[in-house]
């Protein structure tokens, strides 16, 4: 089973349905002895940043999934989940994340428009110093080529500190990292489960990864 | 690159999709979570539902469509249509909608769009814009590169002017304007591209462009030279005019990037 965080983040259940697509068990629960069951854990969410970190610390479920990360249950952050991966942002202020992947979300600081809204392609980026083989970060993206359109809706995005946690990235204006990967904690900007086809292939790539589905 | 998007629009009433001239004498065109999944299917990119008749009715069969929606069609879809409250907006977005789009309440309490933009996130907030020409009081010819808001499906002026508003919406945290010109919707000459251009060129968010197109050549002027980033439209594909697949690749072969 897979658990989706339900963090009252919105957007919940299209992560859901999508997951399900792909034939997966699928949780939406905030209950503790849930998240302990299940095979990963999924952060998605549509929302700034402090609300986000505000309700996670409210349903009391930071040391839960700080615990979970360290004993290396797969960890996927969609969107607004992948952000709070990070050590900090500055939407609104600054506001402490997860700090799971170190590094900063920054706001889009271009003449472009803003929220980067729509269909985008990816670049793959090939990392040498890849981790533990089992859960080698890049497989996430196994069977996705480089130019393939997925759809993104933000206004901030991740800055990891180190560049060997990039998997691929996007560009609006500057390049950014739209796929980011350190051991067993994943994230994504844009939203694979409104990315029809494409999007349901990386699902489908985290639950094999994980162990929830075989083929 | 950031691709252009094509976004059919999907009119609804009591659960079912009716298509709109001039917002008034309407036709029965099916079950809404059907079609917004066969246009999934052929490449939409979003899919917008508009209750046009939210305003006066009551909208449960709405939030069926909706959910529906959310667990059969995988791209992002808006929904639209007589949204006053931020907990209209709440459970609309609790259903599974990516976005909603308000227009009537938001002339009426443009705090709804800053409330809504600070608890939802300002890429859920669409506000629409329906734009008519201002005519002279004297002559009455239109009046050059100026529009106003109305409100109540088209049926009330605001006095408003729409870049004024446009602009406002933006500051107040909208995340994306949805421009339709009331004197092209359904007429099928195109798109009024002086106030596509006009209102991309006044605000930093996407703008869609709205009302009037008849044929490929159109979407292409709304994005081209209306500068619109993704064009709505609801009679070419209804009846089987175009395809969206047909339609991308007349874009992409002017030049546009489409999504594949």
């Amino acid at each position: 089973m897979i658990a989706i965080i339900d963090y009252k983040m919105g957007n919940l259940r299209s992560v859901a349905k999508a997951f399900e697509l792909v034939g997966a068990e699928v949780e939406v629960t905030a209950a503790k002895t849930k998240l302990r069951k299940a095979k990963a854990l999924v952060l998605p969410g549509v929302g700034a940043f402090a609300a986000g970190m505000k309700n996670l610390r409210a349903l009391k479920l930071i040391p839960e999934i700080t615990d979970a990360v360290a004993e290396g249950k797969p960890f996927l952050g969609i969107c607004l989940g992948m952000q709070l991966l990070l050590t900090e942002s500055e939407e609104h202020g600054r506001h402490k994340g997860l700090n799971f992947i170190p590094g900063k979300v920054v706001r889009f600081r271009s003449n472009l428009k803003i929220p980067h809204m729509g269909w985008n392609t990816i670049e793959k980026i090939q990392n040498k110093n890849s981790v533990g083989a089992a859960l080698a970060p890049a497989r996430i993206l196994n069977g996705v080529k480089d130019g393939s359109y997925f759809y993104f809706v933000h206004s901030y995005y991740v800055k990891p500190k180190g560049s060997n946690v990039i998997l691929a990235k996007t560009e609006y204006g500057q390049k950014f990292a739209c796929v980011i990967g350190k051991d067993n904690v994943y994230g994504i900007q844009f939203h694979p489960e409104k990315s029809s086809d494409l999007g349901m292939k990386i699902l489908r790539n985290f639950c094999k990864m994980c162990g929830e589905i075989n083929s | 690159m950031l691709a252009k998007r094509i976004i059919p629009c999907l009119d609804v009433k009591d659960g079912r999709v009716v298509k709109g001239i001039n917002f008034l004498n309407l036709r029965d065109a099916g079950d809404p979570v059907e079609q917004a999944a066969m246009y999934s299917r052929e490449g939409a990119d979003e899919v917008v539902f508009l209750d046009i008749t939210a305003s006066h009715e009551h909208r449960k069969t709405m939030l069926e469509v909706v959910k529906r929606t959310a667990e059969e069609v995988f791209i992002p879809f808006t929904v639209g249509g007589g949204i006053k409250t931020l907990a209209d907006m709440e459970i609309i977005l609790r259903k599974g909608a990516d976005k909603v789009s308000v227009n009537t309440a938001a002339v009426k309490k443009p705090q709804l769009i800053k409330q809504g933009s600070r608890k939802f996130g300002n890429q859920c907030i669409v506000v629409a814009i329906d734009a008519k020409q201002k005519l002279s009081a004297i002559s009455h010819k239109p009046l050059a590169k100026q529009w106003e808001v109305y409100v109540y499906g088209g049926r009330n002026p605001t006095g408003i002017d729409v870049l004024e508003w446009a602009k406002k919406v933006e500051q107040l945290g909208a995340g994306e304007i949805l421009l339709t010109s009331m004197d092209r919707d359904g007429t099928q000459v195109g798109y009024d591209l002086e106030l596509t251009k006009a209102v991309s060129e006044a605000v930093r968010i996407p703008v869609i462009a709205s009302g009037g197109a008849g044929n490929l050549p159109h979407l292409y002027d709304g994005l081209f030279q209306g500068k619109a980033d993704a064009v709505l439209a609801a009679s070419i594909f209804h009846y089987g005019t175009y395809t969206i697949g047909q339609a991308k690749q007349y874009l992409r072969r002017r030049g546009l990037a489409m999504r594949r």
